[in-house]
Formats: structure tokens, sequence, C-alpha cells
């Protein structure tokens, strides 16, 4: 019988579940595991129903191809988590600007706020990741995945830890360290699960028919290993009861602070900018059709990204307790990452040179460009407010969310975007996408929407800044802290609809994948200026 | 040349490359974090820091559990302006007990590393419960539901033992009577002295204004008025501090 | 070992020892001889499909 021994695997996960909410030492941690128990449970039933009694060898597939079929389900996870993530960040943003969409306990804003980031970093981001590398690594290695089932294994374990971060965080599970927060039960089950992955790619890249490892294999892998060191150094911590769901971090205060940060930064580095870059360096090359401008500058790209992101997380705590020394070493490490950040979007964009028409004509291009100046300004702007002069006036405030989601949307959003739209095509067999305007209008949504974002977070957050540092000639604070907040209420309402305009376009880019998948073809004028055969099949 | 050579042989093998990158993410963070954990040995201890109370502790876990984090921090920076709004700016060894540290990275509300002491226990109680009822400006969210939840007490003192094998020196004493403290710090009538003998300068009392009832409120409100109160300023020589 | 030593070995060799190596990577990225490998390895994503 075909997954016989997942099904009873399962099962008996699911058995451990029960036993966990019947003997939990906290009602949280008892709440969790019937959480966990039902997901199982329906699993189990779901693998049961689909299971084939038939002889497996009469079942088995055509092992000399690629492995596509987790990363079809990857691109409807990210497409699905993507729109989810977003509509939550809508949410919080709401309820900063009309405190009474707040829904005590779970829906309050300290439970969303890191359902919102995990979301949309890990959950939309990571199957982002874990889709795109899968699919890069197969293609550039000329090889199927390594360990057969192992890769549908990493996928739907990512997805249990999504769900069971997700809902800890409403029931208030949280370590408290921000964009770590998962309780340590369910960190040691992710490190399982990315142990599983770095097995699956590694594996692949071993098995490789091509003499060469492609520089995006390298940002991926990058990504991979410095995020399992990241993850398992950082939440290093003592569970309180191994029935119960609380912890005490192994370090504490001043220690705490900077691991906390270094894995802080170092999510930014090598999950939201290395893996990133992966999908840089394959698929605007794939789109463009022409090889990446620079082959030896992506390697110098590489090493610098590597070498300099991995100190700069004391820039995230200037002027706090941390020593001196460390602050100095943090933001002399940041700006000097200005350089190869630059060198990469360089990289990218010059991909396109003696194409540059693809730009009006390709909106995937577009979508793919406009992804690589935001890379650009984000880093440009992340070490200006790494600066100690500039972070004493930027740190605390909305600057620095204005700045996180004009590297989280317009970097990462976007070119996860323009790696959908290149995937869902070839991996469904379609001809081409079901409607490329949509494609258009998804790009303009998605690219007003950050703008306003990212200039009303700017404004909002410098405005906030001077107010709290402001003083009269008589030497008296001019504003009360209450005063700053009552100033921020306008900004918020738009920054609102700024993150509406981007979760249009999110819905937007659903229904046109959605009808991709269904095979459908939407009848329209071809863009102007568009060859006719704008996405050839395979 | 030999060494040039040899990145070739990173470049079409895998295993140098995984080896070759853990090394150099590595060696970033022993250079800039191991130093700090020898940082113990040479930072001067700030008198009056103690360990949390239980009933402090649970607050605390409280105040992480609702995510106040992600809007308040704890971390007054050396500015005129933070030192005047704030109070004296946050020293290291006044968060070392903290597992983890509440640092925090955004100030939609304001910095609560001291504001132990600065309201009454009513107030802190009604702007949980409404706080556009005394903060008109004010985007918090409504915590009431604190106020119905009794406060969980009977598995504080793993939570204790927890702490000191991440070694916040916790005595045998202090354990045994967790729950006992817990009750008592809360309870009007109770004899406090072994918890102010255990925890000098804890807060005693109701807490939430119900003193029949121990509730999730009062470990909240106990633990936000000691915030920043154990270390005595007026004493403090800035100069001999570490920061 | 204190706090001091360490401190002081990450901001003097610590920091001399990574700046070396990479510029090591750099010169090796940018040898004569790289070119061609470079431009056959740009190609892999082109071949396949």
């Amino acid at each position: 019988m075909k997954y016989a021994m997942e099904t009873i695997l399962l099962a008996l996960a699911a058995f451990a579940a029960l036993l966990g909410a019947a003997f939990a030492k906290d009602s949280q941690f008892g709440a969790h595991m019937w959480v966990l128990f039902f997901v199982l449970t329906a699993s189990v039933i779901v693998l049961m129903r689909t299971s084939s009694y038939a002889p497996v060898d009469i079942l088995a597939e055509d092992k000399s191809a690629y492995m596509d079929g987790p990363i079809r389900y990857g691109v409807i996870a990210t497409v699905f988590w993507g729109v989810t993530g977003f509509l939550v960040g809508v949410i919080v943003a709401a309820q900063l600007a009309f405190p009474d969409l707040n829904i005590e306990p779970w829906l309050n804003f300290g439970r969303l706020r890191p359902l919102h980031t995990s979301a949309v970093i890990f959950a939309f981001g990571g199957n982002a990741l874990i889709a795109t590398s899968f699919y890069v690594v197969q293609r550039t290695s000329r090889a199927r995945l390594f360990g057969g089932n192992l890769a549908w294994y990493v996928f739907w374990g990512y997805q249990l830890f999504i769900v069971m971060a997700a809902t800890g965080y409403l029931l208030g599970i949280t370590q408290s360290r921000e964009y770590a927060e998962p309780e340590w039960y369910v960190d040691i089950f992710l490190t399982v699960v990315w142990v599983a992955y770095l097995i699956v790619f590694l594996g692949t890249i071993l098995n490789r028919k091509e003499p060469h490892i492609y520089v995006a294999n390298w940002f991926y892998l990058a990504f991979i290993v410095t995020i399992a060191m990241l993850h398992i150094v950082n939440n290093l911590a003592v569970p309180a009861s191994f029935l119960g769901s609380k912890s005490y971090s192994l370090f504490s205060g001043v220690q705490d602070a900077l691991t906390q940060w270094w894995y802080g930064h170092n999510a930014v580095g090598f999950f939201l900018t290395a893996g990133f870059l992966g999908m840089m360096y394959y698929f605007v090359p794939k789109q463009a059709e022409r090889p990446v401008y620079s082959y030896r500058l992506s390697i110098i790209h590489f090493w610098s990204l590597i070498f300099l992101y991995i100190w700069a997380g004391p820039h995230h705590l200037h002027y706090t307790a941390l020593p001196d020394w460390a602050q100095t070493l943090g933001m002399v490490f940041s700006i000097m990452l200005w350089m190869p950040s630059w060198g990469g979007m360089i990289n990218g964009l010059m991909t396109l040179s003696g194409a540059w028409d693809k730009i009006r004509t390709d909106p995937i291009i577009r979508m793919m460009v406009v992804a690589i100046a935001f890379y650009g300004m984000s880093t440009f702007e992340g070490p200006m407010m790494s600066i100690k002069a500039v972070n004493s006036l930027s740190h605390y405030t909305e600057w620095t969310i204005g700045h996180v989601h004009s590297g989280a949307l317009g970097w990462n959003g976007m070119i996860t975007f323009g790696a959908i739209y290149f995937l869902v095509p070839r991996l469904w067999g379609r001809e081409r996408l079901y409607s490329m305007r949509l494609v258009t209008w998804h790009f303009w949504l998605a690219t007003l929407g950050i703008v306003v974002y990212a200039a009303v977070m700017w404004v909002a957050g410098i405005s906030q800044g001077l107010m709290w540092r402001e003083y009269d000639e008589q030497g008296f604070l001019v504003y009360s802290f209450a005063e700053s907040v009552a100033a921020m209420v306008p900004y918020y309402i738009v920054r609102t609809i700024g993150g509406l305009m981007f979760l249009a376009g999110a819905l937007v880019m659903a229904w046109n994948v959605y009808m991709t998948i269904r095979g459908h073809v939407r009848q329209e004028e071809p863009l102007p200026g568009a060859a006719p055969a704008l996405q050839p099949a395979q | 040349m030999a060494l040039l050579d040899k990145h070739k042989t990173i470049e079409k093998n895998a295993t140098l490359l995984l080896v070759g990158t853990l090394l150099v993410v590595s060696i970033g963070g022993l250079v800039q974090i191991t130093p700090l954990f020898y940082l113990e040995n040479t930072i001067e201890k700030v008198e009056g820091m103690r360990p949390y109370s239980p009933l402090e502790l649970a607050g605390r876990n409280i105040y992480i559990r609702e995510g106040c984090y992600t809007c308040h921090s704890q971390m007054i920076r050396p500015f005129r302006d933070e030192v005047e709004r704030y109070g004296h700016y946050s020293l290291a060894a006044e968060s070392m007990y903290d597992h983890p540290f509440q640092w925090g990275s955004k100030r939609t509300g304001p910095d609560l590393a001291r504001v132990g002491d600065r309201y009454s226990n009513e107030w802190h109680v009604q702007h949980l419960i409404e706080p556009r009822s005394v903060v008109p400006e004010s985007v918090m969210p409504s915590y009431a539901f604190l106020k119905e939840t009794p406060l969980a007490v009977n598995t504080i003192s793993y939570d204790l033992t927890a702490n000191r094998r991440v070694g916040v020196p916790y005595s045998d004493e202090m354990i045994a009577s967790a729950e006992a403290d817990i009750k008592a710090q809360a309870d009007p009538n109770a004899d406090t002295s072994g918890v102010l003998a255990r925890y000098p300068k804890a807060k005693l009392g109701d807490f939430d204004g119900n003193p029949a009832a121990l509730t999730e409120m009062d470990a909240l409100v106990a633990y936000l008025q000691m915030l920043g109160t154990l270390v005595d300023f007026s004493t403090y020589d800035a100069a001999a501090g570490y920061r | 070992m204190d706090y001091t030593t360490l401190r002081q070995f990450a901001d003097s060799w610590g920091l001399l020892a990574m700046t070396v190596f990479f510029i090591g990577a750099v010169i090796f990225a940018l040898r004569p001889g790289s070119r061609e490998a470079a431009e056959r390895a740009a190609q892999i994503p082109l071949k396949e499909d």
C-alpha cells in the first residue's frame, strides 16, 4: 500500500498530540495540542482516502524526470499564504488607526502582529524559497530532487510548522523574540524539517550532471545552512515543562539582545536577501532570455554579502546598553554592505542590457526590474539608517516599519510575483498565463501600494522622531508622548490604504494563477508592443 | 596560483561550498557574540538587582504573551529627551535576569523601562481595561479579560526552576515557597515578611481592585509597578558603572 | 581569556583575517583566467527546457 508507513506515523503523532492535550501543564499548551491533534487526524483521513491498495510497483511514477509535484503545491501555498499574510497586515494596520478593531484576547494587535510578520516572511517567503529552490536546483543541476518523498515531507512539514506557529500566536504562545516567536517544541520540529530540506537540496546538487554549481544554488545553499545555524542558536531555551508551552531563553539581557538581533538581522540577510537573490539569479536571466550580466560579479556578490551581513546585527541596538565597540562594528559592516548590495542590483538590472524594451512589453520583466530597484533602494536606506546619528532619530519609529516594507513588499514580494508568473504556465503545462493584462494590473496596484506605504511611513517616522526630541526655548519638551501618538493617526490611515492596494494586487494574482491552472486563456487585446508569443511553451 | 585554483574546486564541490559558507558566517557571529559572554566577569553589578518575585515573573509572562513588546520598548537611550521623558538611561545590568530580554524595537507606545511607581494601581487597571478612558489619544487594545482570568499559580515553581537552570539565582527556598509567595504578594491580608525578605522592594497588596481573587491583572500590574524601581539611582555612580 | 582580550582580538586580527579572505575571493573571481569559465557557467540556466 502506498503511504502505509506515513499514515501509521501520522496516526501515532496524532495520538501523541492527544496525550499532550490531556496532560498539558498550561491551558495554552493544551489548546495548541488539540489544534495539532485535529490537523494530524485530518491528514490521516486525507491520506487514507487517497491511498491506493494496488501493488507499489504499478504506481511507480517516472523517476527520470524532474520532481515537480512539491513545487506545484509550493506555488499554490505561496499564493495562499501571501494573500493571508497581506490580509493580516491590512488588519493590524487598521487596528493602529482604529483601535476598536482589536478583539480581545485572540485578535489583539500584540498577538496578530507576529502572525502578520511570520505569515509574510516564513509562510509566503519561505514557501516561495522552498518551491523555487527545488525548481532551480533541478534545472541547473539537471538532476531529479534527491531523497524521493523527502521533498513532500519538507513541504507538508513546513506547512504544519506554519499552522502551529500561527495558531500558537493567537493563543498567546510566543518567545517574544521577533521573527523567532514560536516556542521550543515548534522550533524543534522546524529544525527537523529544515535538516530534511538541506538533505534534499544538497543531495540534488551532489547528484548533478552539470560540472559547475550555478550561482543561484550558492545563494540558496547559504540561505539554508545559515538559517539552520541562526535558528538553532537563537532558540536555545529551557522549557518550564515538557508538557507546557513556556520556555526561558538560555541567554539574558545584553547577551540575549545581541543573539536575537544577530538572528533577526541575518533572517533579513539570509532569508529575505540571499535566498531571494538565488531567485533573481535564475528567474531574471530566464525571463529575459539572456545570461546574467556578469557571472564573476555574482561570485563577488555572494562572498561579500555573506561576509558582511553576519556582522551587521548590532545596528539594531544602537545607543542601548550593548557595548559601544559592538555597535560601531555593526555600523561599519552595515555601511560596507551597501557596496555588494548595489553590485548585485547592477548585476541584476544590467542582465537586461540590450533588451531594455522588454520592460515596456513584458509585465513580468517589469515586475522583476521593480523588485531589483526596491532591493537597491532598501539596501541604500538600510546602511543609512545604521549610521548611529541617523539611527538615533529613526530607531523606535515608523521609519523602520517603512524601510522593512519597501524591502519586503518591493523586493521580496515583487521578485516572488515575477517568479510565480514565470512558473505557473510551465509547471501546469499551459501555453501562457490566463491574462497578461491582469499582470499589469497587479504590477500597478502593488507598486503604487508600496510607494504610498513607504512614503507615508517615512514621513510619519521622521515627524515622530522629531516630535519626541523637540524642545522649546525654555528648555521644555514640546510634545507629550500621547500627542505624538495622535499625530500618527492620519499616516496610519493612509498606510492602511497602501496595504489594501497591495493586497488587491495579490488577489488579482491569485485569480490569474487559479484560472491559468484551470487551463483558461483570457481573450484579450495583446499588450502594446508585445510579441505574439510572449510565453513560449515548454 | 595554488590558492586561486582552490576556488575552482569550491565552485565544483558542494560540500566544500557548504563548509566554506558555514565557516564564513559562523566566524562573524563568534567574534561578535562570544566576547559578550565574558562580559559578566567585567561588568559591575548594580546594587538592588534581584530575580523577579513569582508574581512579577507571572506578570512578565503575561506581558510577553500579549505581545506588549511589539509596541513598548524597555530600553532608555542616553539622550536628553529620553532621560527627561522616561528616567535614567538603562544599564546592561538591569536586564541581567531577563530571559528573554524585553528591550523591544518599536515605540508605538511609550518606553516602559521605568514605568513602575509612576501611576497608581487603579490607573493601570483602568488603562488596561479601557485605555482611551484615561489616555484619549491611545491606540492600545483593551485587556479587560485579564481581570476576569484567574492567575495560574500551580506551575509557578516550574518557571522558577527553569529560570534557575538558565542562570537566575533562585534559591531552593524561593522555589519551595514560590506558590505561597505568588498568592501572598497580592493578598492584602497575608503575612508578607517572607516575600519581602526574599524579594526586597517587592510591591505588596491587591493590585486589580478585587482582593478576593488573584487574577492575571494582579500579576501584570505587579510587574509593571516594579519596572525600573530596583536600582536606586540617587546612590548610583555613573562613572564607575559600565554600560 | 577575558572580555578585553577577546574583544581586542575581534577588532584587530579577526577583522584583518576576514578582510584578507574577502579580498582573496574578489581577486580570485576577477583573475584573468576566469572569464571563460564564468561565461560557460552563466549559460547554465538557458540551456535546459
